[in-house]
């Protein structure tokens, strides 16, 4: 029936999938960041604010990721089916990285001997989940090999110049966000620590943003031609020259030590980021051979799943938002009895 | 070396592997987020601090068990598309939108008020604490819900059209997908296990700290409620499984076969094997030892009620039975165990002698663990009695793999037992040590002698911006305040 009413339906979970992702990208970012500085952040009373400005809220914050894994494989199974055997050994390490990285959470307090230990493995979980995921969205962008409803290449295809470098783009950029987000959480040695650490994860992610963003349209004819040729220019150019202004917006509230400046506006860089990635790749959901048309799943999955969330994910931001405020403000090195 | 056979038994082996092990953490904090909503409940009800102790006790353990449990769940939502990706493609339609309500309906809702109820006890009210106590409780019976209304349909799936490029589509309506025959069934004897399993824990430690001291009366507490529930809900649970084994017969036959050793048909009333050694090359029974005609009076409640056995069953179709055999008769022995402790507990209760019977509490920690090994034994019937199918008759387990190279599975199955024994281990031990030290009046969910923050009630990392929350603060909190926090 309905050519028109499917499009309507795979753009908008397109949408709703990309939502997820960046609130995953957004809320998880910092968290991973933290873990990623970690080495960096004083031994005792720093360490253990650190981890407390994130403590309550990781669980929710790592949901989102398991929404857009769950969402795509609703949405669009047969995506589903493609990337991840495509990017098997990235998400098995990311899996890994992540299982590290969420008991440590509890397992640091409960042994105070091998504390070093789940410290350790709380900044090699984050480090490695960080790298995995910058790599899976490399190795989605330059290109998938598909045969009938099925990945059909090796197991190895995924590991190029590219993927190392969009990964490390996203270690630099989550490590921007998480010492953002500390300037907003600390105080005193650990608010200065904090905005000396800002700067130069501000620098290398805008050096590896920038260089992603020409190695991409070299990767396929179509990218370029999205981003180089009239009149798409015009339109893409705008991605570009926002991002510009955030750059130039984001190191000035550093300079001036601003306090919830930093973390929005690398928000906003990331956002520009996923505009960006999408001006790529829009309409294809794995390039170079599926579209969000053929990977859809039929109607009236979509349409079922699409009232619950239109329902449902309200009333999740809502009170996502009341834990956020219940844990307000800055965070003291140590918990205490009132 | 490897072959695509090789890639398919990796695959299955690390499938097993990661969802026994994740299937401990939820069947132990589906029990223990509701026991935790009781104690939370019956503290704001009595105001008796012997509940607030046991809250802040189970709370600490409960940390540790839902962390361990979030991260073991994550690599199962992947792992469907990781080494099933056929099945994924195939079922997507299906099973996707289940389980995307699962992550909207339960996962946010749990992990949405977890830090509420582990951190925030001195920054909300009682009320509103304890309201997310129930919502964490609330969500892990959701998502109990949908996950087992997945693994329903993939037992016994209904109200699907097949598309030609091999897809089960939804047909006209959700609801027989959602509610399909096996689901109701499932849902009620995995949940109770899940009570079940948590009461034999709260029981052991009991009993435990009983044994060392009778006049604890935390102790005595924490055993008294376990032996209750034992007492009472193990008849339950056996009538429920009775049920579900007869929609089993109803709905997967070949899957009663296996669990009752029925190689052959018994066309005038079948016998319930109490032993045996299946003989799967001979295709039948070794020293068998049965009880004539128990087995139709089980099943079909008719001591003469004809039962097929596994010969009318093609080789191909048919279930591996040594597996399913002995994992359903740990199930089966176990649960009747669980019914022997809780009658007994009565017997003492009823002679003024629950605290003063040294054996009894040994039974009960011995039992501790025993519903962890019962859940898993369960678990196994069910799912290997399913095979070789993982959509039951419509799609083979051998048809669902991934394209993936042997060494790719070999190397991950590895990497996640090595990482799975290593931390899993230590959290268990961590656990263990946490029940070690019985619950203390006063408890203030961290260990004398332990320094730092823990992340638990009655600790919340660090003061709100601006704002004095001191005992006797600002906003009228801080009656309520100090009393949460001590």
């Amino acid at each position: 029936m309905s050519a028109l009413y499917n499009f309507d339906l795979a753009t908008a979970w397109a949408f709703i999938i990309a939502f997820a992702v960046f609130m995953y990208v957004v809320m998880d970012g910092f968290d991973l960041g933290i873990g990623i500085l970690f080495p960096t952040i004083t031994v005792g009373k720093e360490r253990d604010a650190a981890m407390n400005s994130i403590a309550p809220v990781w669980d929710g914050n790592e949901t989102w990721l398991v929404l857009g894994g769950g969402g795509l494989f609703a949405a669009f199974p047969l995506a589903y089916a493609v990337v991840l055997p495509a990017t098997y050994p990235l998400i098995i390490i990311m899996l890994l990285g992540l299982v590290f990285r969420g008991v440590a959470f509890e397992f640091r307090w409960r042994d105070e001997r091998h504390q070093t230990f789940w410290d350790f493995a709380f900044f090699g979980g984050s480090l490695a989940a960080a790298m995995a995921q910058g790599m899976i969205l490399g190795a989605l962008l330059q290109g998938v090999e598909v045969d009938g409803r099925a990945y059909a290449g090796s197991w190895f295809d995924w590991l190029t110049p590219y993927t190392l470098l969009t990964g490390l783009g996203t270690v630099a950029g989550y490590a921007l966000l998480g010492s953002t987000w500390l300037i907003i959480k600390a105080q005193g040695r650990a608010l200065d620590h904090a905005y000396r650490m800002a700067k130069p994860a501000f620098f290398v992610t805008l050096g590896l943003m920038v260089a992603v963003s020409l190695y991409t349209p070299f990767l396929e004819a179509n990218y370029y031609s999205r981003w180089f040729t009239y009149p798409n220019v015009l339109f893409a150019a705008q991605v570009p020259l926002l991002t510009g202004i955030i750059v130039f917006a984001l190191l000035r509230a550093l300079v001036k030590r601003r306090t919830h400046q930093p973390f929005l506006l690398s928000l906003a860089l990331f956002l520009l980021g996923m505009a960006g990635l999408g001006v790529s790749m829009w309409p294809h959901i794995v390039p170079p051979a599926i579209t969000i048309w053929d990977a859809a799943a039929p109607e009236s999955s979509q349409i079922f799943m699409l009232v619950g969330t239109a329902i449902i994910m309200p009333v999740i931001l809502i009170y996502t938002g009341f834990a956020y405020w219940v844990f307000r403000g800055k965070t003291g090195e140590e918990g205490y009895h009132s | 070396m490897f072959d695509n056979a090789d890639a398919l038994i990796l695959a299955r082996i690390q499938f097993a592997f990661t969802v026994s092990f994740h299937f401990i953490f939820p069947a132990f904090s589906i029990g223990l987020a509701s026991y935790l909503a009781v104690l939370e409940g019956l503290w704001l009800k009595t105001g008796k601090s012997l509940y607030k102790d046991l809250f802040k006790y189970w709370l600490k353990i409960f940390a540790v068990a839902f962390a361990m449990g979030v991260v073991s769940g994550i690599v199962m939502s992947y792992q469907f598309g990781t080494n099933w990706s056929v099945f994924s493609d195939r079922t997507g339609p299906i099973l996707g939108p289940l389980m995307a309500y699962e992550v909207l309906t339960a996962f946010f809702l749990e992990a949405g008020f977890l830090g509420v109820m582990l951190f925030g006890m001195n920054r909300v009210g009682k009320t509103l604490h304890f309201t997310a106590t129930l919502m964490v409780a609330a969500g892990t019976a959701v998502s109990a819900f949908w996950i087992l209304s997945v693994n329903s349909w993939m037992q016994t799936p209904v109200g699907y059209e097949l598309s030609g490029n091999g897809q089960f589509l939804p047909g006209d309506s959700w609801w027989p997908i959602i509610f399909n025959p096996s689901f109701p069934y499932r849902l009620v004897h995995t949940v109770i296990a899940a009570y079940l399993t948590t009461a034999l824990v709260v029981g052991g430690v009991g009993a435990w700290h009983l044994l060392k001291d009778k006049t604890d009366a935390h102790a005595r507490k924490m055993f008294s409620m376990a032996m209750w529930m034992a007492a009472l809900v193990a008849p339950v649970q056996i009538f429920a499984g009775d049920a579900h084994g007869i929609n089993t017969l109803e709905h997967q036959p070949q899957k009663v076969m296996a669990m009752e050793g029925h190689y052959e048909s018994h066309p005038d009333g079948a016998p319930l094997y109490l032993f045996g050694i299946p003989n799967e090359k001979e295709q039948r029974l070794d020293y068998a030892v049965g009880i004539p005609k128990l087995s139709s009076l089980i099943l079909k409640h008719d001591l003469d009620a004809p039962l097929p056995g596994l010969d009318t069953i093609p080789d191909q179709d048919q279930p591996p039975v040594g597996v399913v055999f002995w994992s359903f008769r740990i199930m089966v022995a176990i649960g009747f165990a669980i019914l022997g402790l809780g009658l007994w507990s009565l017997v003492a209760r009823v002679r003024k002698k629950l605290y003063d019977w040294p054996w009894l509490h040994r039974a009960a920690l011995v039992m501790g663990p025993a519903g962890f090994v019962a859940v898993i034994a369960g678990w196994v019937t069910t799912e290997v009695g399913r095979q070789p199918f993982t959509v039951y008759g419509l799609l083979r387990t051998a048809n669902s793999a991934s394209p993936l190279d042997a060494p790719a599975v070999a190397i991950s199955l590895a990497a996640f037992a090595a990482v799975y024994l290593a931390v899993f281990g230590v959290g268990t031990w961590y656990i263990l040590r946490l029940m070690k030290s019985p619950p203390q009046p006063g408890e203030r969910g961290v260990k004398h002698g332990e320094k730092g923050p823990v992340r638990t009630a009655g600790i919340t990392p660090g003061p709100v911006q601006g704002e004095n929350v001191q005992p006797g603060g600002p906003k009228g909190r801080g009656m309520a305040d100090r009393e949460m926090a001590e």
